[in-house]
């Protein structure tokens, strides 16, 4: 049976008139059905322009090349069409600003009703029933009443709360969050992954979660890749990575993060340097500029991501971290 | 920490909001009777969620808004009572940095003139030169290569840009910084670069800071006191290390269990206190106690009379009517 999705050597490049900006190179994935995979990466890279570049999404200057495979089923560059039986039905995505995703000038029932009017041929009284079950189902109180209000008269929690109900609509495959709680506060941030963590279970969906923030990883998936300039650097099931990254990147990063449940006296283990510049990169190694290990041979060639368990897989050179 | 350089007493800070009918006002209580004190050397973290009023109230301490009620006393002065150029000689040792650092910096500048412009206000007789090597020396200090001094900030990047914000601030060899957000925009491995810098400079120049932040992982690592705010009232005060380990106030405890730890083990193993509902709005907040609509502990007394702000022990301070009776457990998911 084949994976739920499977990308493999996925390229993205974009045309700017400075020269062109490789937001992603040679990117292969995979995710079983029911898995949830976690993506971490810094701002730039490449991490939504990933799975912008799955469902078609890329900004008109961009170009995505390689293979995507859903069920079996190449699903890259397909024709808007072909691929509107998939996303939004298969393959549900929600993000990270819930309010720029909903339209402002339409009820909530308008904007839920559509998608089961359109996909799944219900008329309006039954899609207006069952929205109404998914608005309960996600938390949301007295869901009959505020599926006619606007998306300004509900919270930031909430619009987020809303935006999964309609994301599961059509009772996905596969959800893909883009950074689903960098907008909100701490507190409602748990909510929001209480739920998901509750929908998952309840559903059996696979999940695709990117964030920036190792710690929300931590607690939402079971397996986690690192991006860092484009590149997956490492991936790895979340207890292996962090409790032995294998990558210098992947170390760093869990270094420069300051812990609520350590002290750590002294200076947090920054990683020195900027993060690259996506139309200038490095030959070699992408991450050999601010890396502390790099020798020689990092300079010249670029690492393969490699199998180094069979779980585990890293794009480093050395074989061991001193 | 031996001198006290900063009392604050009882401050409010109230904005008046056209309702936009006949001239009418609500008021907002953007900061509500918070009192805390500094001293030399020391860091102070403000925590707290969107629209708590943290950043209002560093900017009242540095009267970037003028307070509504209370007073803040820098070094035995209350500044409330200083006229407009007293106050001005007092601002060269309390300074400020800010959560966006493009956003703070004059595009038209180069860095070097953004650099030297407080050296320029506050020591007018000082010399071309002079001004130059002063802006080498605070620049190289906080990492930024001497040679970008003719630069403008839409060449750097936001650690970059926030270095040139942290070395405006500290030109002056300020007593006093006030960090607002100082790492909330910046990637996790640059945000640990900034946070670096700050405690390196608090250590080699005796800086007092008031570090504000949502995020209570870096304000743990860099602060040696916290302030709890909520919806603009002061929910605990304590030493990092007691706030932590044991965390008296609902709120602190809800708020330190939804911290997502990065290890994988912990979150599962944690307990989280999911608190029902959302921030209520600063307009409308609820009588009484202005946590008791999402406290799991509310009673009806709650909603009738606002707690005192109580010592817990020497140095620790809580405002909730019910904290003797609650149990002092360790938050979950830190054990």
């Amino acid at each position: 049976m084949p994976p739920l999705l499977a990308v493999q050597g996925l390229g993205i490049r974009f045309a700017t008139p400075d020269g062109e900006v490789v937001a992603a190179d040679q990117v292969d994935l995979t995710l079983a059905a029911g898995e949830s995979l976690g993506i971490v990466g810094e701002s730039g890279s490449g991490k939504t322009q990933l799975v912008l570049a799955m469902l078609g999404l890329l900004a008109k200057n961009g170009r995505a090349t390689g293979s995507v495979r859903f069920q079996g089923e190449e699903i890259l560059n397909l024709p808007a069409a072909a691929l509107n039986r998939v996303r939004g039905v298969k393959i549900a995505m929600i993000f990270q600003d819930p309010m720029t995703s909903l339209n402002p000038y339409l009820k909530i029932r308008r904007q839920m009703t559509e998608v089961l009017v359109a996909h799944r041929g219900l008329d309006e009284p039954a899609a207006r029933a069952r929205c109404i079950a998914l608005l309960e189902q996600v938390g949301i109180p007295d869901a009959a009443r505020r599926i006619e209000l606007y998306p300004h008269e509900f919270s930031g929690g909430m619009r987020q709360r809303v935006m999964i109900a309609i994301a599961l609509l059509c009772q996905p495959d596969l959800l893909i969050a883009d950074e689903p709680t960098t907008a909100l506060d701490v507190t409602v941030q748990a909510q929001i992954l209480d739920l998901l963590a509750r929908l998952r279970a309840e559903l059996g969906m696979a999940l695709l979660l990117i964030t920036h923030d190792l710690g929300v990883i931590a607690g939402a998936c079971e397996r986690v890749a690192v991006m860092y300039g484009g590149r997956i650097v490492e991936e790895a099931p979340i207890d292996a990575l962090f409790a032995a990254p294998a990558h210098p990147y992947s170390r760093g990063l869990l270094g420069s993060m300051p812990r609520l449940d350590l002290a750590q006296p002294g200076e947090l283990a920054a990683i020195p340097g900027q993060p690259p510049n996506l139309q200038a990169l490095p030959a070699g190694c992408v991450y050999r500029p601010r890396c502390t290990f790099a020798f020689e041979r990092c300079r010249s060639e670029r690492p393969d991501l490699r199998a180094m368990l069979p779980d585990r897989r890293k794009a480093c050179h050395l074989e061991h971290l001193p | 920490m031996s001198e006290q350089l900063l009392r604050v007493e009882d401050l409010s800070v109230h904005f008046a909001l056209p309702t936009g009918f006949l001239g009418g006002h609500r008021p907002l209580k953007a900061v509500d009777g918070v009192s805390f004190t500094l001293a030399a050397g020391e860091t102070l973290g403000i925590v707290g969620e969107s629209g708590c009023g943290k950043s209002t109230l560093g900017r009242a301490i540095l009267r970037l808004i003028e307070p509504t009620a209370g007073r803040v006393v820098w070094q035995g002065q209350p500044l409330g009572a200083l006229a407009a150029d007293a106050l001005r000689g007092l601002r060269r040792d309390l300074q400020i940095v800010f959560q966006d650092p493009l956003a703070a910096l004059d595009p038209r500048m180069t860095i070097g003139e953004i650099i030297a412009e407080p050296l320029v206000t506050h020591e007018p007789a000082l010399g071309r030169a002079a001004i130059r090597a002063r802006v080498e020396a605070i620049m190289a200090e906080t990492g930024l290569l001497p040679q970008l001094i003719n630069r403008y900030p839409h060449e750097f990047s936001g650690g970059q840009c926030q270095r040139v914000g942290i070395a405006r601030a500290m030109i002056l060899q300020p007593k006093l910084i006030v960090c607002d957000e100082p790492v909330s925009a910046l990637d996790v491995s640059i945000q640990a670069q900034i946070v670096n810098l700050l405690m390196r400079l608090q250590a080699s120049h005796g800086l007092a800071m008031l570090f504000i932040s949502h995020d209570l992982a870096v304000v743990r690592h860099v602060s040696h006191r916290i302030l709890v705010l909520y919806l603009g009232r002061l929910m605990e005060l304590a030493e990092c290390h007691d706030l932590l380990a044991a965390p008296r106030h609902p709120y602190t405890q809800a708020l330190i269990s939804a911290v997502p730890i990065p290890d994988p083990a912990r979150e599962r193993r944690k307990r989280r206190i999911v608190l029902t509902g959302e921030l209520p709005s600063p307009l409308d907040p609820p009588s009484g106690c202005v946590f008791r609509t999402r406290c799991p502990h509310a009673r009806p007394i709650c909603a009738e009379q606002i707690p005192r702000i109580e010592p817990v022990r020497f140095g620790h301070s809580i405002a909730c009517h019910r904290w003797q009776e609650l149990p002092a457990t360790p938050p979950a998911a830190l054990a």
